[in-house]
């Protein structure tokens, strides 16, 4: 009867194993160990890497105004791009930043409202990479206007020349969807930081830290009477920021998608746009979180299920945006426009068939490897693969961009585009500075959401099912132990 | 005691868990008090139905914002592209839905979200730069991992001995008298350096 018992408890054992849900928090993790663990990084005196890596990223971050400042001072015509290619370098770098702002959004607004709780250990650092990939994005298209001294003209004021701007152009259009988007991502980024920023206030050891975070956390107490609050206000800016989200990179696509440009002017661009800013906005999250997790030893917060959730979002819109590029040759040829079936020979085909290789070879073939669980299980493997999508996305923006204008209809009017050093300065410059603010981020912020982590817990729970479920069926305990 | 019973804002107690601390308001509210309120580091489901609260209106100030934001997009675009200065560009309508709707979309997107912003700070009287609750040397794990309850003096129910019978009798522990004004509950920091 008792060896009966037993191995039906062992079987027991095994099938909860099988069907127990990985948790969110490994080790079982008390509320303080979260706190402790994660504000430390923030007030512990700042590593010999961290000076090292913001020296040099600082350094880095400097060329983008040394670079502005030598633009300005002497001319646009230090970049490379010329008619035709009008478009070039600068149009290409501020796509691919706002793209990758767009995981930071989707992790933190549209994993919100679909009840997704692994985002929680993920969204303030990924809310933080959104609002620094926009500062950077920002740059590009400022000092594009040639006369950045009247990028005022783009605002709605009265000016003396008395003309408003036109409404009925896109690129008007995306001057407030990218304000408007990194406004709100600014206020939901803040927003959700006000209760962290009270932990790091009560634990405040120097006058100077309690004042600064105190005043950033403006009073909050963790009153239930603010809490009921908070959370309505959060869910409100969670369900405005997913279309808003949505509509940033549609309205960017509508830049090129309105236009007659063979190559530009199809109906595909939104939804591909958008597919592809979230594979490359997830591919940079996997390259700043890896490293940070392993020197900060946030294995239990960020655990290897995160990583693969990740993984498998990367894998689905790869997959998308391959089949987009697809789609875009099969229209081409389907319409019989002469033209359009130009534009996309010459992609694959013209001079700048090693840009279409790169971009495929980045985009598509290589997230396939994550259909492979070790891919997706081995964070140094996993940071190998996403480097991929990191440079295939800014390739995909340089083919649609550049292929595009460099031989539109009239042969008489072809070029090739090939950047000066100043495009590439620039560039670097701004990968710079992104790394710089993150680093700037990551030393005086708390980079994970503690009060969110918190609040998955198990214990964090009030009608704590499982405990209930234990009492019921003392079975449940029992086989625990067995199992453990 | 030398503190005036005039200044005292309340008892505090802590509980040891959000299930705890849960049981502990269901309790309260049962009794009919007004002004207390719990304290946790994160939001504990099920707590707003406990403290019998009803739906948040932070969402009457979205919307209030949201229509601002689209009024103000249609009559921004419909006054500077069809009445103040009409201008004919490629041949399209001075005004008209289709092209006018992404900026109708960004900027009642941009005006929900500072309305939003605005009705929490408003119902929650946030920004303030000091609560009577943080004179509690307790309080600061509230942030942390602590769970607390807390009845103001200022509600018609509160007794100081009664009140802390019953915080005792629903399991809170530390049993505190907070005060209004941080001299009179002595820093514990500046209470060492003095003595």
């Amino acid at each position: 009867m008792r060896a009966d018992n037993a191995s039906a408890q062992a079987a027991f054992a095994k099938a909860a194993d099988y069907l127990e849900r990985q948790p969110l928090v490994s080790n079982h993790r008390p509320l303080s160990w979260i706190t402790q663990h994660v504000c430390q990084i923030v007030e512990e005196r700042a590593p010999k890497w961290w000076w090292i890596l913001t020296i040099v990223f600082g350094g880095m971050a400097a060329l983008t105004p040394a670079m502005l400042t030598y633009l300005v001072s002497t001319g646009v015509g230090v970049w490379g791009l010329n008619v035709p290619v009008c478009w070039a370098w600068d149009i290409t770098n501020f796509v691919f930043w706002i793209g990758i702002g767009h995981a930071g959004t989707l992790i933190s607004a549209i994993l919100f409202l679909t009840r997704q709780k692994w985002r929680t250990s993920i969204n303030r650092s990924a809310e933080a990479m959104t609002i620094f990939a926009v500062i950077c994005a920002g740059i590009f298209p400022a000092f594009h206007v040639g006369r950045v001294w009247m990028a005022w003209f783009l605002a709605p004021i009265p000016n003396a020349n008395a003309i408003w701007q036109n409404f009925r152009s896109p690129l008007l259009w995306d001057v407030f969807a990218v304000s408007t988007y990194f406004t709100v991502s600014l206020i939901f980024w803040y927003l959700g930081l006000i209760p962290d920023l009270a932990s790091l206030r009560d634990r405040a050891t120097t006058r100077l830290r309690q004042m600064v975070y105190g005043l950033l956390a403006l009073g909050w107490r963790g009153s239930n009477r603010h809490w009921t609050h908070y959370e309505k206000a959060y869910l409100i800016l969670a369900g405005i920021s997913t279309p808003l989200v949505l509509s940033v990179h549609s309205v960017v696509s509508f830049d090129f998608a309105t236009s007659i440009v063979p190559g530009w002017h199809t109906t595909i661009f939104p939804p591909y746009f958008v597919a592809g800013a979230i594979f490359g906005g997830f591919a940079m999250v996997l390259t700043l979180l890896i490293p940070f997790r392993e020197i900060y030893k946030l294995h239990d917060l960020v655990t290897d299920k995160h990583i693969d959730n990740m993984c498998k979002i990367i894998l689905l819109t790869g997959s998308l945006v391959g089949y987009a590029y697809s789609m875009e040759f099969f229209i081409a040829w389907y319409s019989g426009n002469p033209f359009e079936i130009y534009a996309f020979t010459n992609r694959a085909f013209g001079p700048y068939w090693w840009a279409y290789w790169a971009m495929i070879t980045c985009n598509v073939a290589a997230p396939q490897l994550f259909w492979f669980k070790y891919c997706r299980q081995n964070p140094w493997v996993v940071l190998a693969i996403v480097m991929f999508p990191n440079t295939g996305m800014w390739f995909e923006r340089f083919v649609i961009i550049v292929t595009s204008i460099h031989r539109d209809f009239l042969p008489s009017s072809w070029g090739y585009f090939s950047p000066t050093w100043v495009d590439i300065t620039l560039f670097i410059g701004t990968i710079g500075l992104f790394v710089f603010l993150f680093l700037l981020f990551v030393r005086f912020l708390p980079i994970i959401n503690m009060f969110e982590v918190k609040g998955i817990t198990p214990q964090a729970d009030p009608h704590d099912p499982i405990h209930h479920a234990e009492e019921k069926h003392p079975i449940l305990a029992s086989s625990k132990e067995v199992h453990a | 005691m030398s503190r005036s019973s005039s200044s005292l804002f309340g008892l505090g107690a802590e509980f040891s868990s959000a299930s705890a601390l849960l049981g502990a308001a269901e309790k309260i509210h049962a009794k009919g008090f007004r002004k207390w309120d719990v304290y946790s580091p994160f939001p504990i489901h099920g707590m707003d139905h406990a403290m019998g609260f009803k739906r948040s209106r932070v969402s009457l100030f979205s919307l209030i914002g949201g229509c601002i934001g689209l009024a103000t997009a249609f009559s921004l675009i419909y006054y500077t592209s069809a009445l103040n200065y009409p201008l004919i560009t490629q041949g399209k309508p001075y005004f008209a839905l289709e092209p006018s709707f992404p900026i109708f979309f960004e900027l009642t997107i941009l005006i929900t979200a500072f309305g939003t912003i605005l009705g929490l700070l408003l119902l929650t009287l946030l920004p303030r730069l000091h609560h009577p609750v943080f004179n509690w040397n307790r309080f600061q794990r509230a942030t942390d991992d602590g769970f607390f309850l807390v009845l103001e003096a200022q509600d018609p129910q509160f007794h100081s001995d009664s009140s802390r019978k019953l915080l005792e009798g629903i399991g809170g522990t530390h049993i505190t008298e907070i005060f209004q004004d941080p001299e009179e509950s002595p820093h514990p920091v500046r209470a060492e350096v003095s003595t």
